[in-house]
């Protein structure tokens, strides 16, 4: 499946065998006394992807990006960089550079002091400092505020400053621990684009941390969707949306129905019978055998929701509205079945909302088709 | 390099001034514990030695064979050592109670002043603790003797008509320990009293509990924490006190720290003043611990 | 909030600083008192100033007393800085429940005893008592209050400042003196402050410690005193209360002038 984005359509070095990794996590175990933070994982990032670690807190995200910054060791398994082993290097002796969550701006330097930190830990002469600081104050827009004190800045500038000062020294790899958990929606929203922007500029290779989905979805190549220290898959937005690799990624990115059923028919053209005895039409049921337990998972977007039964319809249920939200561009129904289940269906408000619409209470059909759903076995 | 480097210099954050304190603070007093253990000498040192190595391992049993707590009965046979131990422990616990009353009113007051008055009212509390202890204990002199201010203030207002004799006696103790630990009583209890949410009070009035009631039941037990610490703070080092005992209190008053004083400076009995010292330092060691252990798991609880 | 803040408060603490401050006006007041007599007002007179000024003994004192704190207050300062750091950055090292005792108990410990077990320590090697073994013992308890004071800072210092100077390329000792230095300096200095403020108070520690040609300030006024009450002792204390207060005031004012900028940071 290709990733979404017209630029970026054809970058999936990830699908080329003969592609070399840039960073390679070789079963990676860090352990904080009796707790196990990351374990056993192993992980390959390519050059110039833009790569996202997606989670819930504590799910070992962070302590994955703080061990390839240099700020844990692990306590078994080895780390990668442009074939390097990373392995006893303190962080000031790597090529990467962190963008911190609390942007960790000095207090008392100026913003360009703070931009030419780290510049001038490398000795560069003060002509280039000034001229790289310049150059990197031009990048994020911050020019006029070169002469400001951190806490005179709001807090867009002060991500802007942050970002600067860890791309002043011109990394191979920028690590971002949540870039944009401190801003609020709109202002994330813009970043979000000009961070892309970057770093298709810049030719670099970005990992960021986030437990923001739709903010991994929107700018990553590439996602890992971490939990209790172990990835549970890697693949680009589109195959973590539409091919989640488990319940637990389908049910963390976005919303989703699964029915609990067992396979009656395996292959293609394949049935799931469910536990209330209704039957599933599923064009693939992949891997399953007959006899399988496995759950049935669709999108509430998939799902049509109409008051008569659709004659095409492969798959159907009816049942009672039980709740309605209705969120402008879409509405989501929550429809109780009989049997006490509740399932979702949203549709997009294309027309302006008809008089005859569905109400609370009205009994209603959920419909989707056989290729609709997605059949996981864990 | 770089490493090495940065590995040694963080060895020698924690090596440096944990070797000065075990030099000039731990290893004085196992020497105050050795020389408790000797005689007097009409000699500079005035002891004998005792259990050291310099007359090598036959010396070192000899030295032990001659050791002798000779001190120790000293100090419960004679009553006046004896007196002055409790003497100290009635006296420091007393102010402290004492202390405590006065100091809550403050905090209180403080901790429910306007937000915007707090830190000045902080700063007035603080500002005395940093000027001199001596200073300010001498003040008093002139306050409390008999030609002095409160007296002559109480004759002009007509109360009395014999001079209060109050210098040189507990009472001046009282109020020399009083006025000096104020602040270390006052700080502890705002900061306690500081940090509670006053809608608990309005919570408890909402339910039915008049404001006394709601004070004996929400607020004093919250504070506990800041009683707790203020109390220690005040009671430990009273309960060694030197100078307000001694200028305040004159002759008749008996504190362990004055005794210990004139012991060595006076009586130039280097042991028995040792001996008092590792005894006084036994009977603090119970209410010290107990304040760190209250003070970590306070420590702990904020985290 | 002037409901919650009634009468009773207004009154506590009305009653609380007049006794707080009472005597130290008093005292002040009649340090320019004519009268030899302290407690007899006799009229305005700067002579005890003068009076002050001329006794060489106290001066001498004085600038013992200012030497001592200056040089006390600056190692403690280090040291107990560094104390610091390895309590609050070095959670695990071999006998650190000891270190940690020995920072904290000096801060309650009687003065009698410390002086005392000093002294017997200074006599046990055979060190000559004098200004070296003063300032020596000052080092020793004034640190542990300038650890307290630090550490308490250093609690709350974002670490992720230092570790954004490790990425960026500085080694831990650079990191320290260019970002976390810098930026916990209003702890250190009122550590400092703090320090010398103790060192100038001291009587007990000192008169155990001190030898021939080291006479301090305190030592010198406790001597006065217990020969009788003077003006000119009064003079004495009013100015080192003056110059106390004005560099508490001067230092709590820088203060306030960061917290405000702190809270900005934090606000936005």
């Amino acid at each position: 499946m290709a990733s979404l984005g017209s630029t970026r359509r054809t970058f999936a070095p990830w699908a080329d065998p003969t592609a070399k990794p840039y960073i390679r996590f070789e079963n990676v175990t860090k352990r904080f006394g009796d707790f196990t933070a990351v374990d056993d994982l192993s992980l390959t990032i390519y050059e110039r992807e833009f790569f996202a670690l997606l989670g819930a807190s504590g799910c070992g995200k962070t302590t994955l990006l703080r061990m390839l910054g240099g700020f844990e060791q692990p306590t078994s398994g080895r780390i990668f960089l442009d074939g390097q082993d990373m392995k006893g290097i303190p962080p000031y002796r790597r090529p990467v550079n962190m963008m911190f969550q609390s942007y960790a701006l000095f207090p008392h330097m100026t913003v360009e002091t703070n931009v030419a930190f780290g510049l001038k830990q490398d000795g560069m002469p003060k002509p280039q400092i000034a001229e790289r600081v310049a150059r990197m104050l031009k990048l994020v827009k911050l020019e006029p505020f070169a002469k400001r004190k951190p806490h005179q800045l709001s807090g867009g500038q002060r991500q802007r400053v942050a970002l600067a000062r860890s791309l002043a020294k011109r990394p191979k790899v920028l690590l971002l621990d949540e870039p944009l958990g401190a801003l609020d929606k709109k202002l994330r929203e813009e970043t979000q684009f000009e961070l892309m922007d970057l770093q298709c500029e810049l030719g670099l290779t970005f990992v960021v941390v986030t437990h923001d989905q739709e903010e991994a979805m929107t700018m990553a190549d590439r996602i890992a969707i971490m939990d209790k220290g172990k990835v549970l898959q890697v693949a680009t937005p589109a195959e973590v949306y539409e091919a989640p690799s488990c319940r637990f990624v389908a049910d963390f990115v976005g919303s989703i129905n699964t029915f609990e059923g067992s396979v009656t028919k395996a292959g293609s053209a394949a049935r799931i019978r469910d536990r209330s005895g209704a039957e599933f039409s599923v064009a693939d049921a992949g891997a399953a055998v007959a006899g399988d337990t496995v759950w049935l998972a669709v999108r509430p977007e998939k799902l049509r929701i109409s008051r008569e039964r659709p004659a095409d319809a492969e798959n159907a249920l009816d049942g009672e509205i039980w709740d309605i939200a209705y969120l402008g561009d879409m509405t989501v129904y929550n429809v109780k079945l009989d049997d006490g289940r509740v399932v979702k269906a949203s549709t997009i408000n294309s027309i302006r909302r008809l008089e005859d619409a569905l109400t609370w209470h009205d009994r209603a059909w959920v419909s989707f088709s056989a290729d609709a759903g997605v059949v996981l076995t864990r | 390099m770089a490493r090495l480097f940065s590995m040694i210099g963080s060895r020698l954050v924690i090596a440096v001034p944990y070797l000065w304190l075990l030099v000039f603070f731990l290893v004085p007093f196992f020497i105050v514990f050795k020389i408790s253990l000797s005689q007097t000498a009409i000699a500079m040192p005035p002891y004998l030695p005792v259990f050291g190595l310099e007359e090598g391992v036959s010396g070192f049993v000899r030295n032990l064979r001659d050791l002798s707590f000779e001190n120790y009965l000293w100090l419960f046979e004679d009553a006046l050592y004896v007196n002055a131990y409790l003497s100290s422990l009635v006296i420091a616990a007393v102010s402290t109670l004492l202390t405590l009353l006065v100091g809550y009113p403050i905090a209180y007051g403080m901790a429910r002043a306007p937000a915007a008055l707090r830190p000045l009212l902080l700063m007035l509390v603080i500002l005395p603790f940093w000027t001199s202890f001596l200073i300010r204990v001498y003040a008093w002199i002139g306050i409390l003797k008999p030609e002095g201010l409160l007296n002559q203030f109480l004759a002009f207002l007509g109360i009395i008509d014999q001079p209060l004799v109050i210098l040189n006696t507990t009472s001046a103790v009282y109020i020399g320990i009083v006025y000096s630990y104020l602040p270390f009583m006052v700080l502890p209890l705002y900061a306690a009293l500081e940090k509670m949410d006053y809608s608990l009070i309005e919570a408890a009035q909402d339910l039915g509990c008049p404001p006394l009631t709601a004070f004996w039941k929400i607020t004093f037990p919250l504070s506990l924490p800041g009683v707790v610490a203020g109390c220690m703070l005040v009671f430990i080092p009273a309960v060694g006190e030197f100078v307000i005992p001694d200028l305040l209190g004159g002759s008749r008053t008996l504190m362990i720290g004055k005794t210990l004083w004139d012991e060595f400076f006076f009586n130039r009995d280097w042991p028995v003043s040792s001996a008092v010292a590792v005894v006084l330092l036994l009977i603090l060691v119970v209410p010290i611990a107990y304040f760190q252990r209250a003070q970590a798991r306070a420590r702990e609880e904020e985290s | 909030m002037a409901g919650t803040w009634g009468r009773f408060n207004v009154v506590a603490l009305a009653l609380g600083f007049a006794f707080l401050y009472l005597p130290i006006v008093l005292l002040v007041i009649y340090s320019f008192n004519e009268s030899r007599l302290v407690t007899v007002w006799a009229g305005f007179s700067t002579k005890w100033y003068v009076a002050m000024l001329n006794n060489r003994g106290l001066m001498d004192a004085a600038w013992v007393t200012a030497r001592v704190a200056f040089l006390s207050a600056t190692v403690a300062t280090v040291l107990g800085t560094m104390a610091a750091v390895a309590l609050t950055r070095y959670t695990r090292f071999r006998g650190r429940l000891l270190f940690s005792g020995i920072v904290f108990a000096p801060l309650v410990m009687p003065e009698v005893i410390t002086g005392l077990s000093l002294l017997l320590l200074f006599v046990a090697i055979n060190f000559d008592r004098g200004f070296a073994t003063v300032t020596i013992a000052h080092i020793t308890f004034s640190m542990c209050f300038v650890a307290v004071v630090v550490q308490s800072r250093l609690i709350t210092f974002d670490r992720s400042l230092e570790e954004a100077a490790l990425d960026l390329g500085a080694t831990p000792v650079k990191a320290f003196f260019q970002v976390t230095l810098p930026v916990i300096l209003p702890a250190v200095i009122a550590g400092w402050m703090l320090a010398f403020t103790l060192s100038l108070d001291d009587l007990v520690i000192a008169s155990f410690t001190s030898g021939p040609g080291a006479t301090t300030l305190p030592m010198k006024i406790y001597s006065q005193v217990r020969l009788g009450v003077t003006p000119e002792i009064n003079a004495v204390s009013t100015v080192l209360i003056a110059i106390v207060t004005v560099g508490v005031v001067v230092a709590s004012l820088a203060n306030k002038r960061q917290d405000v900028l702190r809270q900005r940071e934090a606000a936005e």
